[in-house]
């Protein structure tokens, strides 16, 4: 049977490590994103790497309306139909001190708008006995600490929401996958200070991809991330509240 | 943009720089690079010396502006964005009939540094050098402008970027011309070669489409030039054993790569081919890449890092050549696994490496005698009219290069054109003085 998969955010470099991934091995890809110019040059390589079928099509987190249309657009491949999510924005920390309206936009792209746009596919999925989603969260999503914390709630809602689309989709033979990655080598993370055991966004790729095939509910990755955060969430919090990591 | 502050290393880790570096991941984020002025690029930084360092300066790392755009399976053009690495088009493309026409040692290098160096591979004697098989490029100037090159319509600027270090402005995309292949694996035939000169009668005399000697740079005497020719021509249908990647976790004491480490295993190496020779079935990243698959195993050569010496002799210098492959294993002092190549008359540029002859590649440690060492050696080959290799160089002089190159005035002008300012200028440049008049 065929998979096409609909990747939110896929001029990310995470993303496009997965996109040729799947590529490869011949599934079909609808590149979402806004940079349509970016995205047209990944369909492009996607479609060199194998793909049946490699298409850019637009995806704005902030602008729901536009949902619909893409819906349609899935609706229109045959086979299983499955969807990886990417999206997110982690504006300075400073930043959204500065400007706490700052706080909508961050929790749309991260949270509510991809949930929004799974949510609308749910129901297909179902109705096709079938498909995975996989959705990237964050370590950061672990716990709240003073150097990201809206960001990091935003994942934590992304992922409690992933937790229950689970339970759902379950039910319709479906699958969701949550990535919780640690620090990965993207432009997100190019040339910030601090940044221990980066990974490349090929082996969270392959990490996931691995997730998917086992069917995996949550995955940290790389995989010691598990045992760091599970050190972080399990620190009291009375001295927790005084930490600055 | 985000720059970073990094410290980083040619290939060899043994000339370093510091300065900030960008990484753009879409052509937009390129845009806003060269919004605050043009930078010289780097690739993999698979040169062995500094040709993509610039120390106390700016860079941009086009490694992750590295997709295949298109390709047309009638003309077999890949356009190809400039960061893209030679192997991974090779693995795309070799089980559908295509390869790289020109794949150089690691399939890791990028477009823009294969163009920028225009390498050569196994198969120089037959297919020339990269940029011969480049159909066009984009080529983004110190002025803003992108410009497209072809060696028909702008032969100058052409001529001036094949090869060219660089220096003409930042390669953003080529179309390349692949070469049609029989399929994703390899049919090789390796053969135990006794001395030099039944190596250099092999090498001319081979019919093959690939062919590369393997030498002991450690064996003298009569044993001096001995080795394993191999020769391979594409093939599919058959299935070879895959290996894992393996990766060198840590930067490796210095015994590691000691005399008799060195010796041993070049005696391994050579003895596992039977006296009657044989043709085995590889993987095509086996044989192009074989080192590829111990990840950064430049660093077996510990903290101070290496070097790498490569020249070019003319046909008619052949006796330069076995006299400084005997420098080279009298002095004790080389690495496993030297390699000796055929090559043609063909070259894209004006600072393009080939000439027809015979090119020799060997390792040596970053120690003072070794380095005094490739001293005598650079000028052993500029005496027989031969040349050195900007891809692995890090010790010669400007001087020296200016006799190896006799293009280099015709060079400098069109580059001095097209980037007044030197702006471009990486270490490589201002040590080897290349874009100075005198
Ligand atoms: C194991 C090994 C085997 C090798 N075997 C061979 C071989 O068989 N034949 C051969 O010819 N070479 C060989 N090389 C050398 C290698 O092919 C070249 O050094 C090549 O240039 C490396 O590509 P890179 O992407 O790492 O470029 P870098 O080393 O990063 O850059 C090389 C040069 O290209 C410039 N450059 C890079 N990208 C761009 C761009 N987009 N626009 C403009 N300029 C750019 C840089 O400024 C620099 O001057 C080998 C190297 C290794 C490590």
């Amino acid at each position: 049977m065929t998979n096409t998969w609909i990747i939110l955010g896929a001029t990310s470099s995470m993303a496009r490590a997965f996109a040729r991934k799947v590529a490869s091995r011949g599934d079909g890809v609808l590149l979402a994103g806004r940079d349509s110019e970016d995205l047209a040059a990944l369909a492009g390589d996607c479609h060199l790497r194998g793909a049946r079928m490699a298409e850019a099509v637009a995806f704005d987190a902030r602008d729901p309306s536009g949902f619909a249309i893409l819906i349609d657009r899935v609706k229109a491949e045959d086979g299983m139909i499955s969807a990886a999510v990417f999206v997110g924005s982690m504006p300075d920390q400073a930043l959204i001190d500065a400007d706490p309206a700052l706080i909508d936009g961050t929790v749309t792209d991260s949270f509510t708008g991809p949930a929004r746009f799974l949510h609308l596919l749910a129901p297909e999925m179902e109705r096709r006995g079938g498909g995975t989603v996989v959705g990237v969260a964050s370590v950061a999503g672990d716990r709240g600490r003073i150097g990201n914390y809206v960001y990091g709630a935003a994942k934590a809602g992304f992922a409690t929401y992933l937790s229950g689309l689970r339970n759902r989709l379950t039910r319709a033979g479906g699958h969701v996958v949550t990535i919780k990655p640690g620090f990965v080598d993207t432009a997100m993370t190019w040339g910030l200070p601090g940044l221990f055991l980066v990974a490349s966004p090929e082996k969270v790729a392959d990490d996931i991809a691995r997730a998917v095939a086992k069917r995996k509910n949550v995955i940290y990755t790389p995989f010691f991330w598990r045992y760091i955060m599970l050190i972080i969430i399990h620190i009291p919090e009375f001295i927790f509240k005084k930490m600055k990591i | 943009m985000r720059w970073k502050a990094a410290e980083y290393s040619g290939w060899g880790r043994a000339l370093w720089a510091r300065g900030e570096v960008a990484r753009p991941e879409r052509q937009r984020s390129l845009d806003q690079v060269f919004a605050e002025g043009i930078v010289p690029a780097q690739g993999m930084r698979r040169s062995y010396g500094d040709a993509s360092l610039n120390d106390k300066g700016r860079m941009v790392d086009m490694t992750r502006l590295d997709r295949m755009l298109g390709f047309d399976p009638g003309t077999g053009i890949l356009d190809v964005e400039a960061g893209a690495r030679i192997g991974t088009i090779a693995s795309a493309f070799a089980p559908r009939g295509w390869l790289p026409a020109v794949m150089p040692g690691t399939g890791f290098a990028t477009v823009g540094g294969c163009i920028a160096q225009d390498v050569h591979g196994k198969n120089h004697h037959v297919a020339g050098s990269f940029c011969q098989h480049v159909v066009s490029m984009e080529l983004r100037q110190a002025d803003g402008r992108t410009v497209t090159l072809t060696a028909d319509a702008t032969p100058d600027l052409f001529r001036a970027t094949a090869g060219g270090l660089g220096q003409t402005g930042v390669i953003t995309s080529a179309r390349l011309r692949l070469l049609p292949c029989k399929g994703d694996i390899m049919m090789v035939t390796e053969r135990r070669v006794e001395g030099w000169d039944e190596h250099l009668a092999l090498l001319d005399a081979s019919t093959a489409t690939y062919t590369v000697g393997w030498i002991d740079a450690t064996a003298r005497g009569k044993g001096l030039g001995r080795g394993i020719l191999e020769e391979g021509e594409t093939n599919s249908g058959l299935v070879p054993r895959r290996e894992k990647f393996r990766k060198v976790p840590f930067t490796a004491p210095r015994f590691a790569l000691s005399k008799p480490i060195v010796r041993a295993f070049n005696e391994a190496y050579f003895r596992r081919v039977p006296h009657t020779g044989r043709t085995v079935v590889r993987p095509i990243g086996d044989f192009f890449f074989p080192l590829d698959k111990i990840h950064d195993w430049n660093k077996l050569y510990g903290k101070h890092g290496f070097h790498q010496f490569q020249c070019v002799m003319p046909l008619a210098a052949a006796p330069a050549l076995r006299a400084l492959l005997e420098t080279i294993a009298n002095s004790g002092l080389a690495s496993p696994l030297a390699v000796l190549k055929r090559m043609s008359e063909g070259r894209a540029g004006h600072l393009s490496f080939p000439m027809e002859g015979y090119t020799l590649a060997v390792d040596f440690p970053n120690r003072a005698e070794a380095r005094e060492l490739i001293k005598r050696l650079e000028d052993m080959t500029i005496a027989a009219g031969g040349r050195i290799y900007f891809a692995k160089d890090s010790l010669a002089r400007g001087a020296d290069v200016r006799a190896m190159y006799p293009e280099h005035q015709d060079w400098l002008r069109l580059v001095t054109r097209a980037d007044p300012d030197q702006r471009l200028a990486t270490d490589m440049i201002r040590r080897l003085k290349l874009r100075s008049i005198a």
